[in-house]
């Protein structure tokens, strides 16, 4: 089981991409297994043969365990698999690169659990946004038996509560914060009348619910767990920045810069293109931040082993909010080296499966930095905090209309302030000062990125 | 295209974008962003939807006359009739 990130401690095999026999790439995606952050397609780390595979689809287990054995190549074939738990099998080849030296090395039996039953049949690859497996484990909704119609034919919400032949197939009328209280107190809409307008909701009819909930005692069983809950994201979040502000001495910097330049060139790109095509300014800070951290590469890497392993390439991890479930920043590789409108189509294409599911493991492990950008909620600046094991995080507020010395004179100017949270065991603030005025210096000839 | 079916038609592709489109009642005067979580990516394959499923061109200057669901409506009405 790889760890996805420095705070997952065990992660649920979902299903194998592969089968005994078959021959694997670096890089193939070989299972699919749900953590805190949803489901992430695994890629294998090395070539080879898959000899045989140990763990069974719908078993939890912790970071370290071996999921299958795999022949690398040259390899002799090991003894036919045996089935007899052994702590290490011979000749096995974890399908994802050790723990980081944080994470323990459990000594687990590879064979930990008897398989459950299998479900339905053949398991078929299901992609779901987690709020749809959500609703739909509360529903209790099969979603294999449903048709997606988001993108990549990903099942959606709205795709689960429109399924037929479910008892309470509409979904309750509630307002947003009367659905996040419920969410809180662990209660389905579905089962709450509302006195609310048109039969809405209220956080009264929660809290009665709530209420009779407890005392009466034996009633049914509680709705069944979802597949994940709802805080366990946030609780990843609370462990990585806990460890984050316990272990790493930041210090922060802080610039506005003049950003007309680099908006009036996405506008004059976009101008000619269908929507479709057009940029987002982000694309700009990507790269200008991808091209300043050449200027200053103690920025970029990893605090490993009580030292600094510095990154050649620029793998930057996207802050991609998740509506109502928190935050994920899955890498956009090797960003210096492409040009705006291939990063342009990646991050689209990194936010969907975000949100939609099928971000690939080396995604979650990869980033040797972060970018924040707050967006365009009018707030001017973000303080972020370091993913460990990076040593640096950027911030960009929101794009705001300030008046703006230019020459001798004052002009109404859109600005942008970029922030900087550093690692001091790495770098100083000296450092960090230079390269945010290297970003904000490649800001300004936008059409060099 | 009546007003009824363009206002559906934008509700559908606001929900594929943001789901919670479809279980709140949005305030059609309102603009979207108070009332749902959605970023300019979100705002964007929103645009791009609209572009692709109903023809009209939408240079990015008059994307807040698409703020609102009644702006949008009023947007685009005129040119679906041209």
């Amino acid at each position: 089981m790889p760890s996805l990130g420095s705070d997952m401690e065990s992660g649920k095999l979902v299903e194998w991409r592969v089968k005994p026999g078959d021959r694997v790439r670096r890089g193939d995606i070989v299972a699919v297994v749900e953590t805190q952050k949803g489901a992430i397609d695994v890629e294998i780390f090395d070539s080879g043969v898959v000899e045989s595979l140990v763990i069974e689809p719908g078993t939890e287990v912790p970071v370290g365990t071996v999921l299958a054995t795999v022949r690398s190549e040259g390899e002799a074939a090991a003894e036919p698999a045996t089935p007899k738990p052994a702590p290490r099998p011979p000749q096995a080849t974890p399908t994802a690169p050790p723990p980081p030296a944080a994470a323990p090395v459990r000594p687990e039996p590879a064979v930990a659990r008897p398989a459950p039953p299998a479900v339905g049949g053949e398991a078929t690859p299901v992609r779901a946004s987690p709020a749809a497996r959500q609703r739909a484990a509360a529903l209790g909704i099969d979603l294999a038996t449903l048709t997606g119609s988001g993108p990549g034919g990903a099942i959606t919400l709205a795709d689960v509560e429109a399924a037929p032949a479910q008892p309470p197939a509409r979904a309750p009328r509630a307002s947003p914060s009367v659905r996040q209280r419920a969410l809180e107190l662990g209660i389905d809409l579905a089962g709450v009348t509302g006195s609310g307008a048109k039969g809405a909701i209220t956080v009264a009819d929660l809290e009665r619910a709530a209420a009779g909930a407890q005392s009466a005692a034996p009633i049914p069983a509680p709705a069944p767990k979802a597949p994940f809950e709802p805080d366990a994201m946030r609780r990843a979040i609370a462990a990585a920045m806990t460890r984050a502000k316990r272990e790493i001495p930041h210090y922060y910097l802080a610039t506005t810069v003049d950003f007309e330049p680099a908006l009036r060139f996405i506008e004059s790109v976009n101008a000619a293109r269908d929507p479709d095509r057009r940029l987002l300014y982000a694309v700009l800070l990507l790269k200008a931040t991808a091209l300043a951290l050449r200027e200053v590469p103690e920025l970029n890497g990893f605090w490993r082993d009580e030292r600094f392993q510095p990154s050649t390439a620029v793998h930057i991890g996207v802050a991609v909010a998740l509506r109502r479930r928190g935050l994920i920043a899955p890498a956009l590789h090797d960003v210096a080296d492409k040009d705006l409108d291939t990063l342009m189509a990646e991050l689209k294409d990194l936010v969907q499966r975000a949100r939609a599911g099928g971000l690939r493991s080396s995604e979650l492990t990869d980033p040797t930095i972060t970018l924040s950008s707050l967006g365009d909620n009018g707030v001017e600046s973000v303080h972020p905090i370091i993913t460990p094991p990076q040593v640096a995080v950027v911030g960009a507020g929101s794009v705001v209309r300030r008046p703006w010395v230019v020459g001798e004179g004052l002009a109404v100017r859109r600005v942008i302030t970029l922030t900087l949270a550093g690692d001091h065991r790495v770098s100083d603030g000296h450092r960090g000062a230079l390269f945010l005025a290297a970003l904000g210096r490649l800001l300004q000839q936008p059409e060099a990125l | 295209m009546t007003e009824t079916e363009l206002r559906e038609r934008l509700l559908a592709i606001l929900g594929a974008i943001a789901p919670e489109a479809r279980e709140t009642e949005l305030d059609p005067v309102a603009p979207l962003r108070d009332q749902i979580d959605i970023d300019s990516m979100d705002f964007l394959n929103f645009v791009t939807a609209v572009h692709k499923q109903l023809g009209v061109p939408i240079p990015e200057l008059d994307y807040p006359r698409l703020s609102s669901l009644n702006g949008a409506v009023h947007y685009l009405t005129p040119k679906l009739a041209g």
